[in-house]
């Protein structure tokens, strides 16, 4: 166990090395001198000085990747130049209201994507495995900040019966929370329910066809216990492990559904950084969340490795 | 009776034996109704695209304020926007934006990743190793928050969202392209054209290439539709096309402005969207089924 967490951590550290390259060149791209794009349509030539120095601009790229990595490594991802606080406070003020929407999200997908999945491949061929993959497909098919638009338009302007945006924390106000978020997790979950519900059949059309179903059936056993004693058990551990992969198409989503929903999360704080050209806030945002994705990655591995006996043996 | 099973069994064999793969997978194609429908849909934002000029029923850029936020009339079937400028017309218009980010994105992708994956699995060793990291730590960054973020470094613009699209999108092509070379490449029939002398280049474009294209063209449909998007959502967020063009991202970021009295504003771009992404949605499963029969 030690052995192959230790083998997957190592294989890790060449690809984080990539990432932090990848995010540092971002910079690069800045069409011409960083510190004269920074310095505004004022372009006072002592805070250009100021940010040549900061950006260690005059020094080869090599150096200045590592005053930047170094930086990182000490848990610094710069300051935010248009704030003028740290990267790193920003994102840890912003991700609690995301984790929230996010969890959310995610409880919504399982509790549509699962038992969808469980019905399709139960009756595939029949009508209810046709209309669960017609609405796996309008959940793939349909961008999330139309259909929050479109929420908005139902259940606020027509019923009134939700707000339109806005957050209330659940500690001022849980009810009035729970209101704001929900139309959000809704449309965020949506997409993350129909690859669920894609995955979930997949993974149960396999093992009901397994030999120990069959003899399962055979022993007299009802359907009901066959299907979620036998069946959902079995199916449940590649389900769990490419759903945990999901975390970056909700965090994708996030960056979207806060905008619409106007909610003051993660996302929200990249969408304005990029609008405020804001460029430490967005390489910040981009390192944490590849950094959070890596780490899932690794936790589903290991609970893959855990659950399943082969891999140990 | 002899006769009568004997044609009947060896008809369908000469047939088989006559027709191409191509044409054995359009033929299983054409029987699957969805991506018959999908391709329908397809070909008709494609013309709608292609003939814009001549069928937009008025200019997409031009405003009249004596027709602000009109509501869908037979004067402006899908109704007017907060200028007074023709939602139909827009929409319409607004196709070529969203087929030209799919297509050009797409095509970016494949051509870095292709070449890529196929040098990472013909080579192998380090070369391999070193593509494969750096594969990973491409596929680590969400897909659209790199699209956002280096949409943001090259600044807003139709052409560099496509490019952000594309050199995002661009690992999934690397990882397929590498997995589908390595296990055709250990196939007797390249052990053969090794053997006769063949060089490198001349395996690797004549004997590997067209053996791995399947996948890769359905994988070019799906990554179509989830191209269609992203152009939508960076344009939604300001970072793809630039007013007053049309786009259909932009159209529902103004309309979410206008959610109370102009519902209408919203209601159009965002079907058409979800219409085409759908469209080559459905297009994809079935080239999925029809080109890889074992898959379905």
């Amino acid at each position: 166990m030690l052995n192959y967490f230790l083998k997957r951590l190592a294989a890790l550290v060449p690809t984080v090395f990539f990432v932090t390259l990848i995010i540092f060149g971002l910079q690069q791209l800045l069409p011409g001198d960083a510190a004269l794009i920074l310095a505004g349509e004022e372009q006072d030539p002592e805070v250009i000085a100021y940010l040549q120095k900061k950006m260690h601009l005059d020094e080869p790229l090599p150096v200045r990747y590592a005053y930047w990595i170094g930086g990182v490594l000490q848990g610094d991802l710069g300051e935010s130049l248009r704030i003028q606080e740290p990267v790193l406070g920003l994102i840890k003020d912003k991700l609690p209201v995301t984790l929230q929407l996010a969890g959310m999200a995610m409880v919504i997908a399982l509790l549509v994507g699962i038992p969808a999945g469980i019905v399709s491949a139960v009756g595939k061929d029949t009508a209810w495995d046709y209309v669960a993959n017609m609405v796996a497909l309008w959940g793939l098919s349909t961008p999330n900040f139309w259909l929050g638009i479109l929420l908005i338009l139902l259940f606020s302007v027509s019923l009134g019966w939700l707000p339109a945006s806005g957050y209330v924390s659940p500690f001022e106000d849980l009810w009035g929370n729970l209101a704001a978020m929900i139309m959000p997790a809704f449309v965020l979950g949506n997409g993350i329910a129909a690859v669920l519900m894609r995955h979930t059949r997949s993974a149960m059309l396999q093992v009901l066809s397994a030999d120990y179903v069959r003899t399962a059936r055979a022993k007299g056993l009802g359907e009901r216990t066959v299907v979620l004693k036998h069946g959902l058990r079995n199916a449940m551990t590649p389900i769990i492990t490419l759903g945990a992969l999901e975390f970056g198409t909700l965090l994708s989503g996030a960056v979207l559904t806060e905008q619409v929903f106007s909610i003051p999360g993660f996302g929200k704080l990249i969408v304005d950084a990029v609008f405020n050209r804001d460029y430490a806030v967005i390489q910040g945002v981009v390192l944490f969340t590849s950094s959070v994705y890596i780490l899932l990655n690794l936790m589903a591995d290991m609970a893959y490795f855990l659950v399943n006996p082969r891999l140990r043996g | 009776m002899a006769a009568l099973i004997s044609s009947a069994v060896i008809s369908p064999v000469i047939e088989a034996r006559e027709a191409s793969p191509a044409q054995r997978a359009w033929r299983r194609l054409l029987r699957r109704r969805g991506a018959m429908l999908g391709l329908f849909f397809v070909v008709f934002f494609v013309l709608m695209a292609i003939f814009a000029p001549l069928i937009a029923p008025y200019d997409p850029i031009a405003t009249s304020w004596s027709a602000v936020r009109k509501a869908p009339s037979w004067e402006y079937l899908f109704g007017t926007d907060e200028i007074g400028r023709d939602v139909l017309s827009r929409i319409i218009w607004g196709a070529q934006a969203s087929l030209m980010a799919g297509l050009v994105s797409v095509s970016i992708s494949m051509a870095l990743g292709i070449p890529i994956g196929l040098l990472a699995a013909y080579l192998g060793g380090w070369t391999d190793s070193l593509i494969s990291r750096f594969t990973d730590a491409m596929l680590a960054v969400p897909f659209l928050i790199l699209a956002i973020a280096l949409s943001a470094f090259l600044g807003p613009s139709l052409g560099n969202a496509m490019i952000a699209i594309g050199v995002s999108a661009m690992p999934v092509f690397i990882r397929l392209t590498r997995a589908q070379v390595m296990a055709v490449k250990v196939e007797d029939y390249i052990e053969a054209a090794r053997a006769v002398g063949n060089p490198h280049w001349r395996i690797a474009l004549r004997h590997i290439l067209p053996n791995v294209l399947p996948p890769l063209i359905v994988q070019a449909t799906l990554s179509i539709a989830a191209a269609i998007i992203a152009e939508a959502s960076l344009s939604f967020l300001g970072l793809g096309q630039q007013p007053p063009a049309p786009s259909w991202g932009s159209m529902l970021n103004t309309a979410k402005n206008y959610m109370d009295n102009a519902p209408w504003m919203a209601v159009w771009p965002g079907l058409s969207i979800f219409l085409l992404v759908l469209s080559f949605n459905l297009l994809g499963d079935g080239l999925r089924d029809a080109l890889d029969p074992r898959q379905k």
